[in-house]
Formats: C-alpha cells, structure tokens, sequence
C-alpha cells in the first residue's frame, strides 16, 4: 500500500518547467529523503504534495485517492507538512502553537475538549516539549521552536508527514535530536516521513529510501547505496566525491574532493 | 513574562467588558450640564423598555433632562459605541490578516477614500437625504468602497492578493486620494474648514436615525468576522502552515477584508474619520489580553467602544461649550498612553 503514488507531475510556466515529468511512489511507514543542489525543484514538490500547489499537469494519489478530491481539512488530518522555517512574532505559549495542530478538527466557534489537551499533551511529551508548554515561542530557541512546530504537526493526526529541511538552521545536536525524533515516529507510529535534507552522509543514514533531484528530474531513488554513487553526485551536484561505506555508522557517506567545472 | 489570560476565563472577561461598556454608556450619558445623576440616566433608559417602564419612577426628572439624555446624548454615545468598536475590530483583524502591527481600518484607502467622497458632497453643495442619510454619508461611504474596490484590483495577480502589494496599493490610492482632495479644498478654500472639521471626526448631532439603521449590519458583520478568529491565529504562523491546517488562506482574506470595509465606510460615512483607535485599541488589548483572536477580537470591539466614549466625553466637556473634533482627543490620550504600556512591556521582557 502506498502512501504517495506520483505520476508525471509537470509544474512550472510556460518555457521554464520546475518540475520536469517526476514519477516515483512512497510506501506506507516509509522514511524517504529527498536530495539534490539548489533551486532543483524539491520545495515545490514538497509543496505540490502538500496541495498548496497545483501541478500543471501529472496525477498525486493520496492514501490511494486523487489529491484534488480531499477537502482541505481532510487532507491536514492525513497530512503533516513542516515549513523550512517558521516565525512567529505573536506572544501565543508553546501549547497555544502546537493545539493549532487540532484545527482540522474543528468548527469556528467549536472549543478545545479534554480529547484536544490529551493529543497536545501526547505529542509534547512525545518530542520532549512538554516543559516548554507555557512559554512563549518568540522566547525559546531554534531547535526547541522546530520541535514545537513538529509537535504542532503531529497534533494533526497525520500518517504522512512532510518537512522542508528541517534541519538547515540547527547546530548538529540538534539536527540528529529531530532526526532520531523523526525515526522514532517512523518506527513506533509507522509515520510516513518525507523530508527535503541538504546533509548527504545523514540522509543516507536515516532514510530507506533517497530520491535525487536535479533541474526538475529524478536522477535515481531508491536505497541509499543504489542513489549515492560517485556517478549521481557528480551529475547532480557536478562535483568528484568519494563514497564510502562509514565503518561507525555502517551508512553510505561522502566525502566531497573537488568541483568539476 | 505577561500576564495571560487562560482560555478558560476568557467568557469571563467579556462579560465584565460588557458590564463595564453597560456603565460606561450610562456614565458619559450623564456626565455634563444637565445636573441628572447616573441612576436617572439608567432610570430614563429603561423607562423607554416595555416592561421595565412600569416599574421605574422618573416623575421627578423634568421633560428637558428627559430629552437632554434620551435624544441627544443617549444616540451620541450608542454611535460611540458602534463607530469605537467597529474600527477596533477591523483594526483588530486587519493587523492579524496583514500580519503588520501598522494596520488599521485605513490602511486600504477608505479613509482617503471617504474623505474625498464628503469633500465632493460638501463643494457641490449637494443636499438629499437617502433613508435620512445625508449626501456627505451617502459620498462618503461610496468614495470609502470605491477606493478599496480600486486598491483591491490594483494589487491582485490572478487569484492572489499579495499582502505587500495590497498595503502599498492602499498607501499609493490613499495618496493620491487625499492629493485631489486637498487640490479641491485649495480651489474651493471657502469650504475648507468644513471639510477639515468633517475629517477630523465627530459624533455630533446625529441623532437615533443612525443607530437605528446601522445597527443590525455592524453587529452581524462583527458576529460574521469572529468566525474567522482561529483562522487569523494559525495565519500568523504563516499562509503556507495555515493552508496546510485546512485553511482557505485567499478565501478568509477576501472575507475579512469585505466585512472591515463594510465596517468600516458605514460607520465613517456618518462619524467622519476618527482615527487611532483602530490602530491602538487592538495593540493595548493584545499587550493585556495575548493575541489570541478568539479574545482579541471581542475584547478590541469592547474596549473600542468603551474608549471611544471617554474620548467623546472629553472632546464635548474639555473646553465646554467649544466642541473638539473627537478624532483629535483620541489621538491625544491614546498616544501617550500606549508609549507607556510599550515601555512598560519592553521592561519586562
């Protein structure tokens, strides 16, 4: 069973297509990564999958069903999706910010139940937030609000979740803090984890599956041993790496050497 | 850190807002040269409520105090009431819709707008009535949709408004507006202290008509914009997390800024433009009460309200028999008063 099934997605205008024909597919409580350079098209597609885009042409099947046929609250109770980044100016407490995660859930003038603070509470505990809960989010750190904002996610219910690098403004303690969270929710919920990830050596570590994009086309996906070869990083990125398998990890890793020009 | 209000107690503040709006609206219906107490007023009000008339005793008060309250100040502070809240809430939403701690009912051109309507109304000397409203309302609040109608379809691409683009349309329509409008106050310079003192702002001689008409719509729109309070919360995080929570981004948009413009053009059409509350009343709230819409938006209707009959109060009463332009006073107290609960915030932080 598949949890994202995508077939010949086109975006872009007219003479300059973004995405350029992807198909690939995403197995239920599947962590995939999606890598590739700069302006490659993977936010977009992150986007697209997400429906805040809509594709030019090309089908997304979600849970088995047409994207355009979810409602918009349906989908975000399917569906998590974490921006590259979040600022919140307005004083609301940690918890005001991850029981936005319930919205879905919710008519206008419906309140919080005791079910709603049960969620929150769970999936503040689960990422180790809970003692921030009455703190402000424009007071606490990077790593802590990018928890926060996962938290707020989760609170959606979602068996699907997206994030868009996650990692790119956090120091390396934390990069691994929301990748092990993120493998935890992989492994004891059976979420499905897509993430946009600029770090190789840990993509190809937590992943099952790596896809790599470059000018809007899939190079390959697949295992991160078939994907991270001398070969595709060099017709990516247009760079000479070694690849290696890491003996303390057991993981494939690069080591970039010089840039082809 | 702030104080906060739980969520559990925010039915709670209300209710005392409403109370203290209930006293405040007897309080500065009784303040000036009448010589009534405060029980009389109340006693005048709810001796015009079946029911209620029955059992209260005003044989004491002479025909002119009754009249001195029931039909001048009464619908003077009731119109209070209804332009003080109504520009507060837009005020209130429009800074959560634009994500800009600037905004205010204004900032799409309705006052320009509206001002340039009445400017019209006032040169050409017009003089109907349309439901006993009278030319300079019925200009004005055309010139005040006129103006967003034009900033609206200014700013959008296709399907999309774009914020920025949205403020800096309003600034540019707002500028040029008030450009021709001060091009006609030049040419025809015997009308100018009119059209200066309708832009300032008053409430003023306008009797029940008002109220009576207005009433109804401002309260549904109000009713209608308080659907959208969690909607405004989760769009602060961002238009992209509030689609990807369910959220129609544009769609709320659209209707937000539909119910302030109505909002707001009805009640300047009559008022004049009053400015600062709208910007002020949703920035003190949300310093005392967190930013939460769910309250903000309530609260800011009350407090506007409550704010802008004291302001009107001061404006009949501060050099007595002189009116001010109410609009000066609110600008006046409201200024000052919100340094100093900037400052007091950025101390404790």
């Amino acid at each position: 069973m598949y949890s994202i099934e995508v077939k010949n997605l086109e975006f872009g205008y007219r003479e300059s297509l973004i995405l350029k024909g992807l198909t690939f597919s995403v197995k239920k409580g599947e962590f995939v990564s999606i890598i590739g350079p700069n302006g490659s098209g993977k936010s977009t597609l992150l986007k697209i999958l997400n429906n805040l885009y809509r594709p030019n042409d090309g089908n997304i099947l979600i849970n088995g069903k047409v994207i355009e046929d979810y409602k918009r609250k349906d989908l975000a109770k399917i569906m998590g999706f974490v921006p590259q980044d979040t600022i919140i100016d307005y004083e609301f407490t940690v918890e005001d910010i991850v029981m936005m995660g319930r919205n879905p859930y919710k008519g206008p003038f419906q309140k919080e139940n005791r079910e709603d603070y049960k969620i929150v509470d769970d999936v503040m505990n689960m990422t180790n937030i809970f003692k921030l809960k009455d703190r402000l989010i424009t007071e606490i750190s990077g790593g802590e609000r990018q928890r926060v904002i996962i938290a707020k996610a989760l609170a959606q219910n979602p068996s699907i979740i997206l994030l868009d690098e996650p990692t790119s403004h956090l120091d390396i303690n934390h990069q691994i803090d929301v990748l092990n969270l993120l493998k935890k929710l992989n492994s004891e919920r059976g979420t499905t984890i897509i993430l946009i990830i600029h770090d190789i050596n840990l993509a190809a570590r937590y992943s099952d599956d790596i896809i790599l994009l470059n000018e809007g086309e899939i190079i390959e996906s697949g295992n991160p041993e078939d994907v991270i070869t001398a070969k595709n990083i060099e017709k990516a990125y247009n760079l000479n790496a070694a690849i290696e398998i890491n003996k303390y990890t057991n993981t494939v890793s690069i080591t970039p050497l010089k840039l082809i020009r | 850190m702030i104080n906060r209000i739980s969520k559990t107690k925010y039915s709670l503040v209300l209710t005392v807002l409403a109370l203290i709006l209930l006293f405040s609206i007897g309080l500065f219906s009784t303040i000036g040269s009448a010589n009534i107490s405060i029980i009389d007023t109340f006693k005048i009000i709810f001796s015009k409520i079946p029911f209620l008339k029955n059992v209260v005793d005003i044989s004491h008060l002479n025909s002119a105090q009754k009249s001195i309250i029931w039909n001048i100040r009464l619908p003077r502070v009731l119109l209070g009431v209804l332009v003080g809240a109504s520009l507060s809430l837009t005020g209130a939403s429009f800074q959560g819709m634009f994500n800009n701690p600037m905004a205010d009912p204004y900032i799409i051109g309705i006052s320009s707008g509206a001002a340039l309507g009445a400017t019209v109304a006032i040169i050409l000397k017009l003089d109907f009535k349309i439901f006993n409203f009278s030319s300079i309302s019925i200009f004005a609040f055309l010139g005040g949709i006129l103006a967003v109608v034009l900033v609206y379809n200014i700013a959008r691409i296709k399907n999309q408004v774009p914020v920025v683009t949205l403020l800096l349309s309003g600034v540019a329509i707002g500028q040029f507006f008030t450009a021709v409008m001060s091009f006609l106050m030049v040419i025809f310079s015997k009308d100018m202290s009119k059209i200066v003192y309708w832009t300032l702002g008053s409430l003023a001689g306008k009797g029940w008509n008002p109220i009576i008409t207005l009433s109804i719509p401002i309260l549904v729109s109000m009713f209608l914009i308080n659907i959208f309070a969690r909607d405004l919360n989760i769009m602060l995080t961002g238009d992209e997390s509030a689609e990807s929570l369910g959220i129609n981004v544009e769609r709320t948009k659209v209707y937000i800024l539909l119910l302030g413009t109505f909002m707001t053009s009805v009640v300047v059409s009559v008022s004049g433009i009053i400015g600062f509350v709208g910007l002020i009343i949703p920035h003190i709230v949300r310093i005392l009460l967190g930013p939460d819409h769910r309250i903000l938006l309530p609260a800011s209707a009350f407090m506007g309200g409550i704010f802008m009959i004291f302001a009107d109060t001061l404006a009949r009463m501060i050099i007595s028999p002189v009116e001010i332009p109410v609009g000066i006073i609110t600008a006046l107290f409201g200024g000052p008063f919100f340094i100093y609960l900037l400052r007091k915030k950025k101390r404790n932080l």
